[in-house]
């Protein structure tokens, strides 16, 4: 592939070249698919780091990274209207997996998170896309803005789900799904008054989901207050976290050099934190390249979204890619010590299986969409 | 419903959802806006602070402990040194079954079966790559056998360490002490930094009160270290770059007694495994010669480390071998204390050279009927102060008593040191007991017991009663004896000298306050008493001065373990044998130029001028050269 094939792919209008239209048939859009390609290339890169030179763990990952990305492709093949149709039963199945899970999950740490039917699996990583997908089926033939009642009625579709998993517990993920539905509402033109109002309602809810909370959870708030009330239990994550950052400086210690990752002081590095092990050994630099990256591939989502035909697909889209942007800015806001410690992991570079299918399947849609559409922009 | 608004405007439904997209995109921006503020602060603003934190994180400073100082006698040779020895050390994390590890341990006999629970309570606790130590010192035959059979044991190897070692342990284990694993309650008293690194200390006698200077100074090395603390090993070190600078340890200071062992290793003989204690003092400098207590047990246990059955073996035993008795056992002084009541009642008047009495074997005071018992049940007959002295008459020292008068007592006693502690350099020291009307005023509750009778006046005047004192005071007083009053403290250490640079530091001796006598013919006549004591057919130790090669001065005295009825007959046949009189024996020698003064107690050994005597004489036999005619 020529250097100009390459800018004609990225800038999305490029004639059909041979390999455009091999990308076409199968339903993939380029400049998304190289965004991604990138930040797993390089989430890779900085993981190989992160899990001391382990290859065999490495060479796991890149083994999920390909099912994913074939997960992604069978979604892309499928079209949105098909989408639609299955989404009241895919949503269904969510919840009574859900339920199941609470009754019969594996016991993982104290929470019930897994549910074994032939593969193991999270029931709550199904609901991260069939809760948007329920919420724009919901709206997709009512009138934009929707009315009260109607309102309502996609809160309840959010609030049970969010709630079942809560109980697992499992708060990070409770709390990204009911922001997937809050972002679906905010798009699909909630107004600006009642948004006001919610905000202002959140203060009492706040005090309620406090109640709600685990002792865990109240501990890692408290501790993100006051990381240094103690430094050696709760809030030594944080500290050590932003010491691997800040150690790093603008141009980091070095891939594989970063003494805060390979001498044990920084806990979960290939989880949660991995982006305090980029931080250290590759710098602000490294870490802005990978922001941009994520920008990249939100923008091109939210691209996606406008050009969309239908209500469905553009509330779908949207949503896809802002609960994406939400990913990054919990996990980099807590490692980096704005916000609590939630347990989310950086989208596409963390090291782990389940929530990258996920985010494939969420990006296969996203292609879907842009690439079912009847009429094509040129 | 209503048709017109259930139908869907497309193009302001696109509109608004494009509207939306730029304001979630602006909130979006500003959130990400703050991450990347964030970074610029942490890895920019703050970079430096985090770079150092991140430095101090995996460099680790380790102790590096410093090696103990020697311990020499006075002639040099060595108390107490460090060995190299080899422990065998356990570590949790390499092996996989800890229990059929220490099993199969115990089955080759390297570890004792009922220490297991022990060394498994100790493998749980703490951090999983730090080694349990399962035997402090292997013996050659032990590290062998293990080496052949080590491939066996995963997880479990010798390392070497130094090991303090006692070459004449048991002679000496009183004086020395002796070193002991860091216990908490040391941590407490001692500075935590300053032995980090550090596995013994001093327990008990010199090595223990002159920590501070066999210790030394801890040094440091830099290690690379993970989160956990365990050590990286060197091809990691790569990581930290430039490691800053190890600081060696200083070594301790090597101590020279003031013992001979030779010494302490005859009286140790001589005391022929009874309970007792012997201290020897330099009269003119206070130098401590010899300080045994028998019996003595072996300090190398104590710094090897003993299992709980050889530990519990040694505190139960009812004679005590670690209860150093020199220093620490308050006995009554007997018949010993007559000599210097003998120079209170001349100083004071209330008796002189010449005056006589009648002894016919008890005494009583007026109006009373009490007889107050001479040890010569038939009586001396007529006697001076002189024959008080040399046959050591009771009924004389019962009869001035009164005049001389307890307090006065008290006032002289006092300035021989007894009564309280002698500041000698260990610690410990039992300070003894000189009663006095304003003791017993302080020290009992009923009115009664407050007043201070005149039998007690009786009775203080042979050393029996309330008084109580250790051998160390009474040699202490005996050399004062011998120097006619000039005192200096008793102490064991005389030199300190840096182990690196060979300076030697000499203690220089500390004079105390002289007995103020102020008639000399006072001193002479009691020194003349005591002299006779040994020299003259009728002196209490006759058999045993009168043929030294060298003029002895001494005194015996037997103390009372409890009184005798009144009408029971003294019978030593029926009476078991702890309940014994103590003997006791002061002296010094020789007599014109005393380079020696000795005290000896030999619990229940009845007789301090048979039983007692010959101790001082063959230590003073060895240390004036006639050594080896003397004990053999």
């Amino acid at each position: 592939m020529r250097l100009s094939d390459t800018r004609r792919l990225i800038s999305g209008n490029a004639p059909l070249s041979d390999f455009s239209r091999l990308l076409r048939r199968l339903h993939i859009d380029g400049p998304l698919l190289g965004g991604i390609i990138l930040i797993c290339g390089l989430g890779l890169f900085v993981l190989y780091s992160a899990v001391n030179s382990d290859t065999r763990l490495w060479v796991s990952q890149v083994i999920r990274l390909v099912v994913a990305l074939i997960g992604m492709l069978v979604f892309a093949q499928m079209s949105p209207d098909f989408l639609r149709r299955w989404t009241p039963w895919g949503f269904l199945a969510g919840l009574v997996l859900l339920i199941l899970v609470l009754t019969t999950g594996e016991v993982s740490q104290g929470a019930r998170r897994w549910l074994d039917l032939g593969i193991r699996f999270q029931p709550s990583e199904i609901m991260k896309l069939a809760v948007p997908m329920m919420g724009a089926w919901y709206l997709h033939d009512r009138p934009i803005p929707p009315r009260f009642g109607q309102l309502l009625l996609v809160g309840l579709m959010i609030v049970v789900p969010t709630v079942l998993i809560a109980r697992q517990p499992d708060l990070g993920t409770a709390l990204l799904i009911a922001a997937s539905g809050v972002i679906m509402l905010v798009l699909a033109g909630l107004s600006i008054r009642l948004m006001l109002a919610l905000a202002v309602l959140s203060v009492p809810g706040a005090l309620m989901l406090w109640n709600f909370m685990q002792e865990y959870q109240k501990q890692r708030v408290l501790t993100l207050l006051n990381p240094d009330s103690d430094p050696l239990g709760a809030g030594y994550n944080i500290i050590q976290s932003k010491i691997a950052i800040g150690s790093g400086g603008l141009f980091g210690k070095g891939w594989t050099n970063g003494s805060q990752a390979h001498l044990d002081y920084l806990p979960e590095r290939d989880t949660d934190f991995i982006f305090a092990v980029m931080g250290e050994e590759l710098g602000l630099l490294g870490l802005l390249a990978l922001l941009s990256l994520y920008v990249f591939v939100i923008g091109r989502g939210l691209y996606i979204a406008i050009q969309a035909h239908d209500t469905y697909s553009r509330l779908l889209a949207g949503s896809i890619s802002l609960t994406f942007f939400v990913y990054v800015f919990v996990n980099t806001a807590m490692v980096t010590g704005l916000v609590p410690v939630v347990g989310v992991p950086l989208p596409l570079v963390s090291f782990g299986g389940t929530s990258m299918v996920t985010l494939m399947a969420g990006f296969g849609i996203l292609m879907s969409i842009h690439s079912h559409r009847k009429l094509l922009p040129h | 419903m209503d048709l017109l608004s259930s139908i869907k405007d497309h193009n302001s439904e696109r509109r608004l959802f494009i509207s939306r997209v730029i304001l979630t995109s602006v909130v979006g921006f500003l959130l990400l806006s703050t991450v990347i503020a964030r970074l610029v602060q942490l890895q920019v603003y703050d970079h430096e602070v985090f770079a150092a934190q991140s430095q101090g994180n995996r460099i680790r400073i380790e102790a590096v402990p410093p090696i103990r100082g020697l311990v020499f006698d006075r002639r040099g040779r060595v108390l107490a040194e460090n060995l190299p020895a080899y422990q065998l050390e356990l570590i949790p994390e390499q092996v996989s079954d800890i229990d059929d590890t220490l099993q199969r341990l115990a089955e080759f006999g390297l570890i004792k079966i009922e220490d297991i629970p022990q060394f498994k309570e100790l493998s749980a606790s703490g951090p999983r790559f730090n080694a349990v130590t399962l035997n402090f010192r292997l013996s050659d035959e032990e590290i062998a056998n293990f080496a052949i059979q080590r491939p066996r044991f995963p997880g479990v190897d010798f390392q070497p360490r130094l090991v303090r070692n006692y070459p004449y342990g048991e002679a000496v284990a009183h004086a020395i002490g002796y070193v002991g694993a860091l216990s908490k309650s040391d941590l407490k008293r001692l500075d935590p930094s300053a032995y980090a690194g550090t596995s013994h200390t001093g327990k008990t006698g010199v090595e223990n009160s002159f920590e501070s200077d066999l210790h030394g100074d801890v040094g440091y090395r830099h290690v690379v270290s993970n989160a956990l603390g365990r050590m990286i090993p060197a091809d990691s070190r790569e990581l930290t770059g430039s490691i800053p600078d190890d600081e060696t340890p200083a070594p301790g200071q090597n101590v020279y007694l003031s013992i001979d062992l030779d010494l302490q290793q005859v009286a140790t003989t001589a005391l022929d495994g009874r309970r007792g204690a012997v201290v020897a003092i330099d009269p003119w400098t206070g130098e401590i010669l010899a300080l045994v207590s028998a019996p003595t047990f072996d300090p190398n246990l104590f710094a090897v480390g003993m299992s709980t059955s050889q530990f519990a073996e040694l505190q139960d035993n009812l004679d005590q071998p670690l209860f150093n008795r020199a220093v620490r056992g308050a006995y009554p002084p007997g018949s010993t204390i007559k000599p210097m009541l003998a120079l209170a009642a001349l100083e004071s008047g209330a008796t002189n050279l010449t005056r006589k009495t009648i002894c016919r074997g008890y005494f009583m005071l007026p109006n009373t009927t009490h007889r107050y018992r001479d040890w010569k049940p038939e009586g001396h007959g007529e006697m001076d102060l002189h024959d008080a002295l040399t046959q050591s008459c009771d009924v004389y020292f019962y009869e001035i008593s009164g005049d001389i008068g307890i307090d006065r007592m008290h006032y002289y006693l006092d300035q021989f040191g007894l009564g309280h502690e002698t500041g000698i350099d260990i610690n410990g020291e039992h300070p003894g007991l000189v009663p006095s009307r304003e003791w017993k005023r302080n020290n009992f509750r009923e009115p009664t017991d407050k007043r201070w009778y005149n039998g007690e006046t009786v009775i203080a005047s042979i050393g029996q009663g309330y008084m109580l004192t250790t051998p160390l005071q009474l040699a202490s007083a005996a050399a004062a004896l011998a120097t006619r009053g000039i005192r200096y403290e008793p102490h064991l250490v005389a030199a300190i000298e840096n182990a690196v640079s060979g300076d030697r530091k000499l203690i220089a001796p500390l004079r105390l306050d002289d007995v103020r006598i102020d008639n000399d013919a006072h001193w002479d006549a009691v020194l003349n008493g005591m002299h006779d004591v040994m020299q003259s057919v009728r002196g209490t130790a006759w058999a045993v001065g009168g043929n030294a090669p060298y003029q002895m001065a001494g005194k015996s005295g037997t103390a009372q373990v409890f009184s005798v009825a009144q009408e029971d007959e003294y019978d030593e046949e029926d009476m078991a044998l702890r309940l014994r009189d103590h003997a006791l024996f002061i002296s010094f020698a020789p007599f014109d130029n005393p380079r020696i003064a000795v005290a000896v107690i030999v619990e229940n050994g009845s007789s301090g001028s048979r039983v007692a005597a010959p101790i001082a004489r063959a230590i003073m036999d060895k240390y004036l050269g006639y050594g080896d005619d003397a004990t053999q």
